[in-house]
């Protein structure tokens, strides 16, 4: 019963993960570049809802809004200001503004929530359910997670498949400069990506905070990492490989913590990773690509 | 013989108008233009004007800067010297999407689709710019949005149809073969509403059979959607009979430009293209 239980824990921490990885797959699959501050802006969205629910005094969903609002426009000022003139340059140059902004984001948040931790209320107030005779426990926060990743897949599928902006992003994502001749905003649909991705990252820390409820400067990096992990191993650029890369990070990073050693599941989280890249590079989901010789 | 042909009229600048084009401001008009890569001259005084429903060709040898000048066209690259204008606009400085929207499309010389979307998302990226639905209308689901996706639906349907690709709206437009693609290409860029598209080589890897379809298929555009068609293309069999007038390029300079008559009789382009006959200074 034990290992169920496991696993429940592990589906639920890799949802949060899974949303998180859906923020770098979609940059990633448009801007061609990958964003490392994405983790820092989960950071900043819990750190939002943290003081509109402590400080202000208002309800659960009042502080998620306030947070992802805040994080959409951090995500397009951050774009905007770092990456837009960058854009056109060697991806290494944007890898480490990227590196930048993650440290400034961190440092940031320490100048002004200091690097104490502060202690989260979770958003979710449902009653754990128990089920048989209490050998397993689900939390609200579990069902809540699981329920939110599941809607978030399936709203960002219908967007990028359905609309005229996710078609433009589909678009840009596959031949930029074709999309540009066909009329299409690169840099406004770029920017539209890195709004979407914070939005989810504001709701990725929220939950993240909920199930896991210290809250610190540095709280976003290793999640950002993991999830970028996640990413890669559903094959970056692809939506619903971020979501299976991500459950499958979780389980794997849960069952590694009961049965191996909590100081060693990061380790087998990036040997993970590490064999995804020997084995399969294009990760689960992922295209393979040819390469012309 | 060309059965669209039309009496054609020589004006003064040397360029070749339709009568029905005569007193009406040209699609394309562009003076001077001229690209430096580094130090290499790439392309140089090139002029041409193109009335809004006439045909033109560019032909030129391998390397002679055809496709150079229809990156300059479309915006993609800026020009060292001179300027191109777009239904009277200037498009110096413009962003290549903004060039688009003044009435300029363009296939390209490698097929360049979205290969992953389907046929029918080909084109409605193409329509990008005349859907007009806010991203909360879609999200929410209002009546506008499935108002301006059903006509959006309907008007790319209507184009596929008339290039004959209306069975193929569900194919991934990768899985297409060679010459089914060059046709979405050429169904994608009307779909931007253009008033001049470019075709960059549309018969490259057609078989004898697939050109004669194409070539009807081009004076059908134009007749159907009242447009000019500038089109590269190295089949002389298609330039001659599609084209009402054709400019030849060479080292990136116009070396002649008239009638497919006059192109065919003129001695640079017969040197341009078969080398200077020996004996003859």
């Amino acid at each position: 019963m034990q290992i169920i239980q496991y696993l429940i824990n592990g589906i639920s921490i890799g949802a949060v993960y899974a949303i998180i990885a859906l923020g770098y797959t979609m940059v990633y699959g448009i801007a061609k570049m990958l964003n490392f501050a994405h983790g820092d802006v989960i950071m900043v969205g819990a750190y939002i809802s943290f003081c509109v629910t402590n400080y202000l005094g208002a309800p659960a969903w009042v502080a998620l809004i306030a947070a992802m609002a805040v994080c959409t426009v951090l995500g397009i000022v951050i774009e905007g200001l770092a990456y837009k003139p960058l854009r056109g340059t060697p991806s290494l140059a944007v890898l480490i503004t990227a590196i930048g902004v993650s440290y400034f984001l961190q440092n940031a948040a320490q100048l002004i929530w200091s690097s104490s931790p502060k202690s989260f209320t979770s958003i979710v107030t449902m009653k754990p359910i128990s089920l048989l005779d209490g050998q397993l426990v689900i939390t609200g926060e579990v069902l809540v997670t699981v329920a939110v990743s599941a809607l978030v897949m399936v709203g960002l599928t219908l967007f990028t498949g359905k609309t005229r902006t996710g078609k433009a992003m589909r678009a840009v994502s596959e031949d930029r400069d074709a999309a540009q001749l066909m009329g299409i905003n690169v840099n406004r649909t770029i920017s539209t990506t890195f709004a979407i991705g914070s939005a989810l990252a504001a709701v990725a820390g929220v939950l993240l905070c909920s199930t896991v409820p210290t809250l610190q400067p540095t709280t976003g990096s290793m999640p950002g990492i993991r999830a970028f992990t996640a990413a890669v191993l559903g094959g970056i650029g692809s939506i619903p490989g971020a979501m299976l890369g991500g459950i499958l990070i979780g389980i794997i990073e849960t069952f590694a913590k009961a049965y191996i050693s909590t100081q060693l599941s990061d380790a087998v989280v990036f040997s993970v990773l590490i064999i995804i890249l020997l084995v399969k590079p294009a990760g689960l989901l992922g295209k393979q690509v040819q390469e012309k010789v | 013989m060309n059965e669209y042909s039309r009496k054609i009229l020589k004006v003064p600048t040397y360029t070749l108008l339709r009568e029905q084009d005569i007193s009406k401001q040209p699609v394309l008009d562009v003076r001077n233009l001229g690209i430096d890569f580094g130090g290499l001259t790439a392309v140089d005084s090139f002029n041409i004007t193109i009335g809004p429903t006439e045909i033109s060709g560019l032909i030129g040898p391998n390397g002679a800067g055809k496709t150079t000048i229809f990156n300059l066209l479309t915006g993609v690259y800026q020009p060292t010297r001179g300027s191109v204008l777009i239904n009277g606009i200037d498009i110096k400085g413009m962003p290549i999407h903004k060039v688009n929207r003044l009435g300029i499309a363009r296939t390209f010389q490698n097929i360049r689709l979205f290969t992953d979307m389907t046929v029918l998302d080909n084109v409605k990226v193409g329509m990008h710019n005349s859907i007009h639905c806010s991203f909360a209308d879609s999200m929410l689901r209002l009546p506008a949005y499935f108002k301006s996706e059903k006509m959006s639906n309907e008007k790319a349907m209507e184009l596929l149809s008339f290039m004959g690709l209306a069975d193929e709206a569900d194919v991934k437009a990768g899985s297409l073969p060679y010459g089914i693609q060059r046709r979405l290409e050429i169904v994608r860029a009307l779909a931007t509403n253009p008033s001049i598209i470019l075709l960059d080589e549309p018969a490259a890897g057609m078989n004898p059979s697939e050109t004669a379809e194409l070539m009807n298929q081009i004076r059908r555009i134009r007749d159907t959607f009242h447009i000019a068609i500038f089109l590269i293309e190295h089949d002389m069999n298609l330039v001659m009979n599609v084209c009402e007038a054709i400019a030849v390029v060479n080292y990136g300079r116009i070396i002649a430009k008239g009638t497919p008559e006059e192109i065919r009789q003129d001695p640079a382009v017969i040197e341009a293209y078969l080398g200077r006959e020996e004996g003859k200074a």
